[in-house]
């Protein structure tokens, strides 16, 4: 029971992370489509910039749940997908100082360099985490020893790359519509027209993803068992469909929020599907890490579960207020930190 | 060379860099924050500037601090996966209560500190500023019980061929883990004043600001007296402990290879790890060493011969760290105590600004030479007594390992020199826009 719970709060921290993150990601990625000038690149690195330390602190807490909650799964995961992670968590760094720098220096070629990790950096782990949590779906070939017995390029096989794009796709759209709620002027009509592009493009990945992990990976498993999880889907879809909706009216917030539950819906899709394993072996299904062999004593998760509780509603909390107080549209250069 | 070799390089590489950014923001967060509380007390427009121009040099340092956190949190999972896989139980949570108790408050409330000056009232402002200091030290306190119990575990079992928690609160009560939060803290407030009190002297020297430098080196100097005051008196406290936990360390921080009752402590001192003796040694204080470790100078100290060789500390690195730290222990307060008699007269003893100025890297130096102590003098152990180092690498190649390490070094070295010229060139600028 306890083990369940955990595994759950773990697909939920994953999912927070991806639509919290998504969006900065998204941003960082469109850069340069979207921005015509200086200024328009500034509230581009503005839209994100009070959030994104804040944002990226999920992955960490979910990185840090996996840990205490199922540590032979972190081990296995992070030191299987060992290169895969250090290339993400590189370009995660460029990315993070690419904010704090890029304007302390009048120079171009200075701002052109952290554009350049701002963009690669936004645009690489959108990607890796799509490979990565492809194969996760699937599997990977982990050995008796809950060891990875595959090498970085196994994972770019063609469903992981599907994945990948499928991430891309669906953080720039994500990122497009907080722009619109930040920016204005043109750059809020061309995040806005840039969304609407985006949105069928989303539709056909996400819908190419489904049926690719339908063939490819038993993640419907548990759906067939238990019908009423196909409401998990229906909510992706309902997210999908009303931030359409919404961004026809021009209601920004709204149509950000449908993306939300998009993106949210299709990660808890992935961590339901896989339950109880954590990561499958395509070897044999006997090595397989699950939440009864890789979780920490009940103690622990006891202990930890206490501090889930109180904490988490105490961030969700804080977070939202200052998504509130700080994702209000940008209006000129006193609005500018960065 | 091997995954445990590159492993250990890239690791040490890692938390080294990672430790030239922590404690600048452990000290000077909670000092802005008090630059803050004066400023809507007072209402005087130099405590904004002062909060203004030190945060802005905050700022640049905060960031990278957190970048190379990142990489930090993860570290343990590729490379030390059979370490994770042992004690996870109980150092995962620790860094899970971390991350959701002091990282979530400390990157939520940086950015609406950083985007909140005109957005924020003044007092909300400053609530801003003591919740990132406070969230700063908070998630020291949680590193630091995960590190204590690497140096002395304790609330576990050995079950299912793992260490498993039985006493949560034995684990965060650990007096290991306590006395290096007080210790790291106060260091910590080292490197901050006498960041600031460089800087200031810097500026004092050209005669610019005066009236703000001279405010910003006097805070500086009364927080860095109680800090390094705190620093050696808690030392050496410290050093009572390991002396009783991790005798072999205390033996490799003196190189002290026999075992004697009123060991002295010898001022000149080389040590040659191969024969087991030490090539020189000279100037004894006698009876020092035992009163050092226990506080009686009959007190028996045993000595590195008395230790199988496996068990060992790397000798000549654990006792040069020692001394280094030690000496900037010693050096530092007598650099303050000058710069408090003349408090009022500064700008003419331009010799003593320049040291000042000079003297920016010493706590810094002490840092890493204390954390190398603490971490190469608890070799050949990753859990003291429990896991040995060779035991806790990743079943990963050596050429991942090789590569990453490559890459990781690298980066760190151009970003660790755009951040210092960043740094420099706005500690020059002065509080120029504030
Ligand atoms: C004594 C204090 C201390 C020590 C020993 C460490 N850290 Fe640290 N860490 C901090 C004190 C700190 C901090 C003061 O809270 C930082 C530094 C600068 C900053 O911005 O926050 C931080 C940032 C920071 C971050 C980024 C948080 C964010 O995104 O806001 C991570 C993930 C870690 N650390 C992880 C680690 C790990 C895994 C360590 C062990 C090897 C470690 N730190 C040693
Ligand atoms: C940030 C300050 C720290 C610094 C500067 C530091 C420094 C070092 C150094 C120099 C080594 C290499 C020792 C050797 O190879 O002989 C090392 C090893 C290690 N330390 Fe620390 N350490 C720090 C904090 C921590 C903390 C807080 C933890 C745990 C939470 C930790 C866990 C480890 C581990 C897992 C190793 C690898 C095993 C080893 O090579 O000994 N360190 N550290
Ligand atoms: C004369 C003064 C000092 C004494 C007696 C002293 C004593 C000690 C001892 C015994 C340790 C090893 C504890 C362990 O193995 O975990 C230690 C560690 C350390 N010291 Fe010092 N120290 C002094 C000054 C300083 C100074 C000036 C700094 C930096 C500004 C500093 C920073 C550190 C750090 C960062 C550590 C590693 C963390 C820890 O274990 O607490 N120390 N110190």
């Amino acid at each position: 029971m306890l083990e369940s719970i955990w595994f759950l709060l773990w697909g939920v921290l994953w999912a927070v992370y991806f639509v919290l993150d998504g969006f900065d990601l998204g941003i960082g990625t469109l850069m340069p489509f979207l921005a015509k000038n200086e200024y328009e690149k500034r509230v581009m690195y503005n839209a994100g910039g009070p959030f994104w330390d804040g944002n990226e602190v999920w992955l960490l807490s979910a990185g840090g749940v996996t840990f205490a909650a199922f540590p032979q799964a972190y081990a296995t995961m992070f030191s299987g997908l060992y290169s895969a992670l250090m290339l993400l968590l590189f370009a995660l760094i460029l990315r993070g100082v690419s904010f704090e720098f890029r304007g302390k220096v009048d120079s171009d070629s200075w701002r052109k360099v952290w554009d350049g990790c701002q963009v690669a950096g936004s645009f690489l782990p959108a990607l890796l985490l799509g490979v990565a949590f492809a194969n996760l779906f699937h599997g990977l070939p982990i050995n008796q020893a809950h060891v990875n017995t595959g090498g970085l390029f196994d994972l770019l096989n063609p469903y992981g790359l599907l994945g990948g794009v499928f991430f891309v796709a669906m953080f720039c759209l994500h990122g497009a519509l907080w722009l619109s709620i930040r920016a204005t002027g043109e750059l809020k009509e061309r995040a806005m027209a840039t969304a609407s592009r985006l949105w069928p493009l989303v539709l056909v990945l996400v819908l190419a993803f489904l049926a690719y992990s339908y063939v490819n990976t038993q993640l419907f498993g548990n759906f067939r068992k238990s019908p009423h999880l196909f409401l998990i889907l229906a909510a992706a879809v309902a997210g999908l469909l009303l931030s359409r909706l919404y961004l026809a009216q021009g209601q920004a917030w709204k149509a950000w929020g449908g993306s939300a539950v998009f993106i949210a819906c299709v990660a808890l899709f992935g961590v339901v599907g896989l339950y109880p394993a954590i990561i499958i072996s395509t070897l044999n299904p006997a090595w397989s890490l699950t939440i009864y062999n890789a979780s920490s004593s009940p103690l622990t998760l006891k202990i930890m579960l206490g501090v889930a509780l109180v904490f988490v509603p105490v961030v969700i909390g804080y977070q939202v207020w200052s998504l509130l107080t700080f994702g209000k549209a940008i209006t000129g250069e006193h609005d500018l930190e960065y | 060379m091997d995954v445990l070799m590159l492993s250990r390089l890239q690791f040490a590489a890692a938390t080294m860099f990672h430790f030239l950014f922590v404690p600048l923001t452990l000290g000077i967060s909670v000092l802005i924050a008090c630059m803050e509380t004066a400023y809507v007390r007072t209402g005087k427009d130099v405590y904004k500037r002062m909060a203004r121009f030190w945060g802005k040099l905050f700022l640049i340092n905060f960031t990278l601090g957190v970048v190379t956190g990142i990489t930090l949190e993860f570290q343990f999972g590729t490379n030390w996966s059979r370490y994770s896989a042992y004690v996870g139980d109980i150092f995962g949570s620790l860094l899970a209560i971390e991350a959701t108790a002091a990282f979530f408050l400390e990157s939520t409330f940086i950015g609406v500190w950083h985007f909140g000056w005109d957005k924020l009232s003044p007092r909300a402002h400053a609530i801003s500023a003591w919740l990132v200091a406070g969230a700063s030290n908070l998630s020291a306190v949680w590193i630091l019980i995960a590190n204590g119990f690497m140096q002395n575990p304790l609330g576990f079992e050995l079950r299912n061929g793992r260490a498993e928690l039985t006493d949560f609160v034995a684990v965060i009560t650990n007096p290991w883990a306590w006395n290096q939060f007080v210790h790291v803290v106060a260091a910590s407030f080292c490197v901050a004043t006498f960041f600031i009190m460089g800087i200031s002297a810097w500026h004092l020297l050209r005669k610019q600001n005066e009236e703000f430098f001279q405010k910003s080196f006097r805070l500086a100097l009364y927080v860095g007296m109680a800090a390094t005051a705190i620093v050696v008196v808690q030392g050496h406290l410290h050093g009572n402990l390991v002396a009783q936990l991790q005798p072999a360390k205390l033996a490799a921080m003196e190189s002290h290879w026999e075992t004697q009752k009123n060991a002295p402590m010898y001022l000149l001192q080389i040590p040659d790890e191969k024969g087991e003796k030490n090539l020189v040694q000279a100037v004894a204080v006698p009876s020092l060493l035992s009163i050092l470790a226990f506080n009686d100078p009959d007190a028996e100290v045993k000595g590195l011969k008395d230790f199988p060789a496996a068990d060992r500390p790397p000798v000549t690195i654990t006792f040069l760290a020692f001394r280094i730290m030690v000496g900037i222990g010693t050096l530092m307060p007598l650099l303050m105590l000058f710069g408090l008699f003349k408090r009022d007269t500064l700008a003419q003893y331009p010799l003593y600004l320049k040291a000042m100025v000079w003297a920016m890297p010493l706590p810094y130096l002490g840092m890493q030479a204390g954390w190398a102590v603490a971490e190469v003098g608890r070799q050949p152990w990753i859990v003291y007594g429990l896991m040995r180092t060779t035991d806790a690498v990743s079943p990963i190649a050596a050429s991942q390992a090789g590569v990453s390490l490559v890459a990781m070094v690298l980066l760190y070295t151009l970003l660790g020199a755009a951040g210092a010229y960043l740094m420099v060139t706005f500690a020059r600028k002065g509080p120029v826009d504030a």
